[in-house]
């Protein structure tokens, strides 16, 4: 069983759900930008949770199948079809052997996740399937994927799950402007009172280099820092700290005039204040924000963002135990 | 005779020239071929050539040089010959 590449789409790459435990090393997590919907993917299926799929951005690839087997497609709204004929989304459907499968434009949502029975079969490294680009790591040699490229499945365990369904309570309903929810700080003391405030009151515009490495914003006040004599070890710029380790979904904002929300293939540390991190049940939600589209930041408290953490195991949890 | 949309595949910043001081890929009213570049689309640092699936003539372009467009959006006509 293989499946050739056709045509590659925009940003198609292979992800599971990340290497953890080495970004004090400066690797990154990596995994799907979604993770709700690359495991939606994978449960329908009945893959292992965290099996390899695609991640498909913004433009989906056209993918010929050697054999018949079973697909699910979850995430970004991109009707997929096979030779042609619409098939659903959060549904597990068949592709017969020697079928074409392709998708349609993006109607809603940025990254659509297609797990393929069994799931990709890449090397593991250092304990994940998944691709990490900038470092030439995982996935298929390192990169996303290319025209004339073979992928190969491991073998399925389980029997063909063919018309399981998402049940509709479980499937995200994709927006055009988002709530962001944020832990302010650790370096916002470094802004003027003002300026916080402010941040926190308008709408910022996605730019067209929102990717894996981070999603930079466009379109808000230029922030303003509180003047000071930089600290021994820090650059002449306002935005700058004494070199700092960064969170995922932290905050920077580099001379202070475009936010970048740092997301799962991101440097691990620089010399950038962080000025909050967007909650790690939200971080799901970047990951399918189009470019060009809006964001309004809310700040919350630890207490609050644990809280949406708890809920958001819930659906995760809600997602194994469905029918 | 008939009309192809070409639309946007997805969501970015549509541009009519190679570079900002180069002329555009296709004028108004110019005869391509199939697989003549209309425009390139940029996101996510990357630029994709928007090409004509078939010969004909482009008439207006339906949106300006260095515009957002979204996914499916009309970029411009083809008039197949």
């Amino acid at each position: 069983m293989t499946i050739d590449v056709i045509k590659p789409g925009l940003a198609t790459s292979i992800q599971d759900t990340g290497r953890q435990g080495h970004y004090h090393l400066g690797i990154p997590p990596s995994g799907g930008m979604d993770q709700r919907s690359l495991r939606a993917a994978n449960l329908l299926l009945g893959n292992p949770e965290g099996a390899a799929v695609l991640e498909c951005a913004l433009m989906g690839p056209e993918l010929r199948f050697s054999e018949s087997c079973c697909v699910a497609a979850c995430g970004a709204e991109m009707t997929p079809r096979v030779n042609g004929e619409a098939q659903p989304l959060n549904e597990v459907f068949r592709v017969p052997a020697g079928a074409t499968l392709s998708f349609d434009f993006v109607k809603a949502g940025a990254r659509l996740y297609l797990a393929i029975e069994g799931g990709i079969d890449v090397p593991e490294k250092l304990g994940s399937r998944s691709t990490y680009a900038l470092g030439s790591l995982g996935g298929l040699d390192g990169r996303p994927l290319q025209a004339g490229d073979q992928l190969t499945l491991l073998p399925s365990a389980t029997a063909s799950r063919e018309g399981r369904r998402l049940p509709e309570s479980l499937i995200p309903v994709f927006s055009r402007h988002y709530l962001l929810r944020v832990v302010p700080g650790i370096y916002d003391h470094r802004l003027t009172d003002e300026s916080r405030e402010r941040f926190y009151e308008e709408d910022w515009t996605v730019a067209s280099e929102a990717d894996r490495i981070g999603y930079r914003m466009k379109g808000g006040s230029p922030l303003s820092f509180i003047e000071r004599e930089p600290p021994f070890g820090a650059g002449d710029d306002p935005s700058n700290i004494v070199d700092a380790c960064y969170p995922i979904g932290s905050i920077q904002v580099p001379s202070g005039s475009e936010p970048i929300i740092l997301h799962r293939d991101a440097v691990s540390g620089g010399g950038y204040a962080m000025i909050g991190t967007v909650i790690s049940a939200d971080m799901d939600w970047v990951g399918q924000i189009q470019p060009h589209q809006k964001v309004r930041f809310v700040p919350v408290s630890l207490e609050e963002a644990l809280a949406a953490r708890a809920e958001y195991r819930e659906v995760m949890e809600a997602l194994r135990q469905m029918p | 005779m008939s009309q192809q949309d070409i639309q946007a595949p997805f969501p970015g910043v549509f541009y009519r020239r190679p570079s900002p001081d180069k002329p555009p890929f296709v004028e108004e009213g110019q005869q391509v071929e199939a697989g003549t570049i209309i425009g390139l689309i940029e996101v996510m640092k990357q630029f994709f050539e928007l090409r004509a699936d078939a010969a004909g003539i482009i008439t207006a372009f339906q949106v300006e040089d260095e515009t957002v467009v979204e996914a499916g959006q009309g970029i411009t006509v083809l008039e197949v010959v």
